[in-house]
């Protein structure tokens, strides 16, 4: 068979894409802790192999999740993906069993018809033309939906969609000429040779009619190998370097590693893996409730791979966690925007050689060893002992509705407590951390944690989840940590509390950082609908909304939260409701600032409903008030 | 020379040309509500550290803006950013934004000199 020079941009391009893979995969595998190597090696020899494998064929493939998320977006990136998957898989195989020989080299597969033009008249051979021309045509379905989408977005049923920068475009252009090009070199071989099925067979006959099919073929399979050969080059700097990672990350995810708090291999993994399908971009409440459109976790992926300046970005988000819940690539994006928060008390220092294929890491800032202690003010704690310990936070010291409603449940139910901050206490931590504050927040860590020791409890109960969240995670206690809203479950369960039914119509607010953040979903629900008629609303469990109030963002201004916060309240207080129930203290204070249904916390509302006309035993806090008013 | 157990006390003449204003033009151009700050103290008297020490954000707003940095370098690393005077505020100012950037505007004038 003679030499057909039209295929070298075709082989460049793939055999550089093939070590450009493979050596980064190397160098990702290379920097893993060693941990994390062995958690991959064994995840390689067992039972995540397989899941990993079936992972990559719905995800990869078929985008089982954005096709449940948006059904016309999903569509779109299934029949490139699986299409073009399906396309090369059967080109192989045409090639195999029709081609001169076994074991062909790739581009006889790619450009099979060029090679062999007469086939596929009789058969089934015909049978298999014909197959191969559907798997076209479905490509190209989504290819239009995806030119579509680009201009006009709301077609694919979204707000937005996301911007490029230049690489991103001429990646993008080679991949919506790949496709075409293939159909209309295919047209024009078959409408030369009187062969093709239904779609390169009609067309190419109807081009023949007018054009001369066999000299207008050739340099249309140039164009298909160029556009083939671009792309591949352009793949590692482009976005769609997600196609080769992905697969990387859903293996990495199977074995068990996590992203941790540190930048790293698994993190720089993630952040290649994402496609910038915008799916995130719809979901963010900065964007749909007040017009922030420059923060979302595509653009900082896209930052970060770009090695721009992400300090903005990362510091201007709620850390609600809707976009984390929602990613189809299940790319941890809140960890990672963490990570980027602390990074940024330091200058990046990245150094970009072979212009961008290969990114260098961030650089670690080393923690000096001889640092002055913040917070010496706080000096040594003698707690009470106690068995239950209560620890308000903060955020319920400015909510005192709260704050007496936990006492009166507490004291009702008889546990022998101590409200650890009664006389205003140190923060958790939390919001030191949020701000990339590790170290600092560490101090404040350390001195509540000898707080909790020292008293001898065994159930720490706190009535924020903010600081539920980091004494779960952060604190290294060897007591249960409980909401309050799971204290009062438990309470009920164990028939400590007497309570009323309130006739109320009730809808329940998930906080972030107890909902999406903590996987705590359903006590609150259930200590609900015990005391009153809980009804459900648009924006169940990891569907949440964000009240605005978050503290997690450093930059968004007060009118941007107000604006959050009116958006949130309004879904959530459509139905009308008696009461807006919510379980964090915080989204109460930003929520009854905007609306005028009754928001109360779950605590208000069960405090609400005890019943104290049983016999009433007189708890140690009531005495020693008692013995004060006697003394006066 | 007779001690009467008394001196000159030092000037407290705020000199708005000596004073190094650098620390609270940065905060102003990254958070342009510090500028609606009215000084009520409703930040300092709901502070969490506060509670624990003389540590009040309105003198700290108020020293900044006057350029009296030396006084304020030490003071800031007591807040715990628990962010209650953010929500208490009346003029809706971001004060821990003001905080984390006066912090980090600290860290880099003392880079720059060193």
């Amino acid at each position: 068979m003679r030499f057909e020079p039209f295929i070298i941009p075709f082989n460049i391009g793939l055999y550089f894409i093939l070590v450009y893979v493979v050596t980064r995969s190397v160098i990702w595998f290379r920097d893993l802790s060693r941990p994390d190597k062995l958690r991959l090696q064994r995840g390689f020899f067992g039972i995540a192999f397989a899941m990993s494998l079936k992972e990559i064929f719905m995800e990869s493939l078929i985008h089982r999740k954005i096709l449940k998320t948006n059904l016309r977006l999903g569509y779109m990136h299934m029949s490139l993906a699986f299409g073009w998957f399906l396309l090369i898989f059967f080109g192989t195989v045409e090639a195999d069993i029709f081609g001169s020989k076994h074991l062909n080299a790739p581009y006889k597969a790619i450009f099979f018809r060029f090679f062999n033009p007469d086939h596929g008249r009789t058969g089934f051979e015909a049978v298999y033309g014909f197959l191969m021309d559907l798997i076209l045509a479905f490509i190209l379905s989504g290819l239009l939906l995806a030119v579509i989408k680009r201009f006009y977005s709301k077609i694919v049923g979204m707000k937005r969609t996301t911007h490029l920068k230049l690489t991103d475009r001429i990646a993008l252009t080679s991949l919506w000429l790949i496709f075409p090009s293939r159909l209309l070199a295919e047209s024009f071989t078959s409408g030369a040779y009187h062969s093709g099925s239904f779609l390169t067979g009609s067309l190419g006959n109807w081009f023949a009619t007018f054009l001369p099919a066999k000299e207008m073929a050739y340099p249309f399979w140039w164009l298909y190998s160029i556009s083939l050969g671009t792309f591949f080059i352009l793949l590692p700097i482009s976005r769609y370097m997600h196609i080769p990672t992905e697969l990387f990350l859903i293996f990495m995810r199977n074995s068990g590693i996590r992203t941790g708090d540190k930048a790293g291999s698994y993190a720089e993994v993630q952040t290649y893996s994402c496609s910038s399908c915008g799916i995130c971009i719809d979901t963010c409440q900065m964007n749909s409730s007040a017009g922030i459109t420059n923060i979302q976790s595509a653009y900082m992926m896209k930052a970060i791979r770009n090695n721009d300046d992400v300090s903005e970005i990362a510091d201007n988000c709620l850390m609600c966690g809707r976009c984390d819940a929602i990613c189809p690539v299940g790319i941890e994006l809140s960890p990672i925007r963490m990570i980027q928060r602390r990074a940024m008390e330091a200058e990046n220092d990245f150094r970009n050689i072979y212009k961008g294929y290969f990114r260098s890491r961030q650089a670690i800032i080393p923690e000096k060893a001889n640092v002055s202690l913040n917070y010496n003010f706080l000096g040594e704690c003698e707690p009470e002992k106690a068995d239950v310990l209560f620890f308000a936070g903060c955020m319920t010291h400015l909510t005192p509705g709260i704050k007496k409603s936990m006492i009166k449940i507490l004291d009702a139910s008889g546990v022998k407590y101590n409200f650890i901050d009664e006389q205003g206490g140190v923060c958790c931590g939390r919001p030191l951390m949020l701000a990339g504050q590790d170290k600092e927040a560490r101090e404040l860590i350390n001195y509540n944690s000898q707080l909790i020791w020292k008293s001898g409890a065994h159930t720490l109960v706190t009535s924020c989840p903010i600081c539920y969240k980091v004494f779960r995670e952060s604190y290294y206690l060897d007591v249960e940590v409980l909401h309050h809203s799971q204290f009062i479950k438990k309470l009920i369960d164990e028939g400590s509390l007497k309570l009323n039914f309130l006739h109320k119509k009730v809808v329940y607010h998930s906080p972030c950082d107890l909902g999406r953040g903590s996987g705590v979903y359903d006590e609150p629900k259930e200590v609900l609908s015990h005391v009153s008629k809980l009804e459900k609303s648009d924006f169940e469990d990891k569907n949440s909304l964000c009240c605005g109030g978050s503290l997690a963002n450093m930059k968004i201004s007060s009118a941007d939260k107000k604006k959050i916060a009116l958006n949130a309240a309004g879904e959530l207080t459509k139905n009308d409701p008696d009461i807006l129930a919510t379980a964090c203290p915080l989204c109460k204070k930003t929520f009854s600032s905007v609306t005028p249904t009754r928001v109360a916390d779950i605590s208000e509302i069960v405090a609400e409903a005890l019943n104290l006309n049983t016999t009433k035993k007189i708890t140690n806090r009531e005495f020693t008030s008692m013995k004060e008013l006697a003394k006066i | 020379m007779n001690k009467f157990g008394f001196g000159i006390s030092p000037g407290r003449q705020i000199d708005y040309d000596s004073n190094n204003r650098e620390v609270a033009r940065y905060i102003f151009e990254n958070e342009p509500s510090f500028r609606l700050c009215i000084e009520c103290g409703g930040c300092s008297a709901t502070c969490s550290t506060g509670n624990f020490t003389g540590f009040s954000l309105r003198e700290i707003n108020i020293l900044i803006k006057r350029g009296e940095n030396d006084l304020v370098r030490n003071a800031l690393k007591k807040c715990m950013l628990c962010g209650k005077c953010t929500l208490v505020c009346p003029r809706g100012v971001n004060t821990r934004n003001i905080v984390v950037l006066a912090k980090r505007a600290f860290q880099k004038s003392d880079e720059y000199a060193l």
